[in-house]
């Protein structure tokens, strides 16, 4: 039975794909991109990997395409026919193809307990040892936050950085200070779709409610800070879809966002100072407090916490800036379909 | 074999796909969406490392003993938002290629390059 899920789902994801191949039709390719992402979670969920498909699932099938969506209503919604034909292309990529469809020949076959993966040594301690030396059920969020903190730090500071180049690319002259007139998503959407703003209305709370639970159930169940901020952040964008640019300004202070996308990053990094403050190694949370278990839990909700909030302002950010630029296009028949 | 392998073969086939979007196509949002095609036939990859035949989540419980491996999706975990993240940077790049030239087609950004 999972053999046939999981082969479903991937020649639907090579489906999708190839008709995103075929489009010139952006918006189309965005919407494809969007069930792609969601095909995608739910082959994660078939894997096991629910942290994963959880991520997946709002950042593939929710936020991206969204962004897409943004972008195409500024760029143009049609692809310029190419005019030669890609042969070249096609024999670089055939080529490509047919070597690593020659190197999985040798690979183990999927879902062998003997496969080199399974048989390493660190897997083997984080499946047997970490309850015993962080306390929590789920092995993800025990790696993620603990043993491998100082990578997942990294990884926010990534973040952190991206929204960063966002703000300096996109946050220049061109941004109008009235926003009255600015864009598709102000015109149409908020003053119409009565049945829309209602249903948002009264899912948004839960969709915060679900965050939060997601924030901080993570030890325990699927979930953490990337889930958390990212449901958060998409509660944030609905409603500025939904009620215009204007107002969701007025809500969300933009000064106060990139306020806490720093303050996320400065909380996980401090928790790594505190440790070595308490006679530890940078982020070893066993210090934090007199038992270590004690120690991990504190160590891992503060990280997670910090995660949470730097995700959620990035992509507030990010949306926020996308939606708000003004655009001074040269000129614009060039993106116009043949 | 079919059945063993066809996981990775999909991998390749996504991946290929996804690169003959980007060195085929001259649409910046579209080859975008054919980078982060590509980005995930990878966690796909991944992912279907990590799995082992009749393991369960790897989220401790009493009644179960054979987990999937959990590493492989704490690093496709953070990647996936660290790639929206970049992605995001791309169409920001995008849309101010857009200002700047009023195309995001290939050509017509490389013919107004070679005019000046």
């Amino acid at each position: 039975m999972e053999a046939i899920i999981d082969v479903v789902l991937l020649s639907f994801l090579v489906a999708v794909v190839i008709a995103i191949v075929w489009m010139k039709d952006l918006f189309t390719v965005a919407m494809l991109a969007g069930i792609y992402g969601l095909l995608t979670a739910s082959f994660f969920v078939a894997m096991d990997a629910v942290d994963v498909a959880f991520t997946e699932a709002s950042v593939g099938a929710g936020i991206s395409t969204l962004l897409m969506l943004v972008v195409i209503a500024k760029t143009g919604r049609y692809e310029r026919p190419v005019r030669h034909k890609p042969w070249l292309a096609l024999v670089v990529v055939l080529v490509t193809g047919g070597l690593l469809i020659y190197g999985t020949f040798d690979m183990p076959y999927f879902g062998s307990a003997q496969a080199p993966a399974q048989l390493n040594e660190t897997t083997a301690h984080y499946i047997d040892d970490s309850f015993e030396e962080i306390g929590i059920p789920n092995i993800v969020t025990s790696v993620l936050a603990s043993y491998r903190a100082f990578d997942t730090f990294g990884e926010v500071v990534v973040i952190f950085t991206a929204g960063i180049g966002i703000l300096a690319l996109l946050s220049g002259p061109a941004r109008r200070e009235e926003d009255a007139d600015i864009d598709a998503i102000n015109e149409t959407m908020h003053k119409e779709h009565m049945v829309l703003r209602i249903v948002a209305k009264i899912l948004i709370p839960f969709i915060l409610i679900f965050a939060l639970y997601v924030q901080f159930h993570g030890d325990y169940g699927p979930g953490g800070g990337f889930q958390a901020g990212v449901i958060f952040a998409a509660a944030i964008i609905l409603y500025s879809m939904l009620f215009g640019l204007d107002t969701a300004r007025q809500v969300i202070n933009q000064a106060w966002v990139r306020l806490i996308a720093a303050i996320g990053v400065l909380l996980y990094g401090s928790v790594g100072m505190v440790s070595f403050l308490n006679g530890g190694t940078f982020l070893d949370y066993n210090v934090l407090m007199e038992d270590p278990i004690a120690g991990q839990h504190l160590g891992i909700i503060l990280i997670e916490l910090g995660v949470g909030l730097t995700v959620t302002a990035v992509m507030t950010i990010i949306f926020f800036n996308f939606a708000g630029r003004q655009v001074p296009v040269k000129k614009t028949d060039n993106n116009q379909g043949a | 074999m079919l059945i063993g392998l066809y996981n990775y073969w999909i991998v390749v086939a996504l991946m290929m796909l996804g690169f003959f979007i980007i060195i085929a196509h001259g649409n910046l949002i579209k080859k975008l969406v054919g980078l982060s095609i590509f980005q995930t036939s990878v966690f796909i990859f991944y992912i279907s490392v990590a799995k082992v035949e009749g393991g369960s989540a790897p989220i401790l419980a009493a009644d179960t003993s054979v987990y999937s491996n959990p590493l492989p999706h704490v690093l496709i975990l953070t990647a996936i938002v660290v790639g929206i993240a970049t992605t995001a940077l791309g169409l920001a790049l995008t849309m101010r290629i857009n200002e700047a030239y009023g195309s995001i087609e290939e050509e017509i950004i490389q013919k107004q390059d070679n005019q000046s």
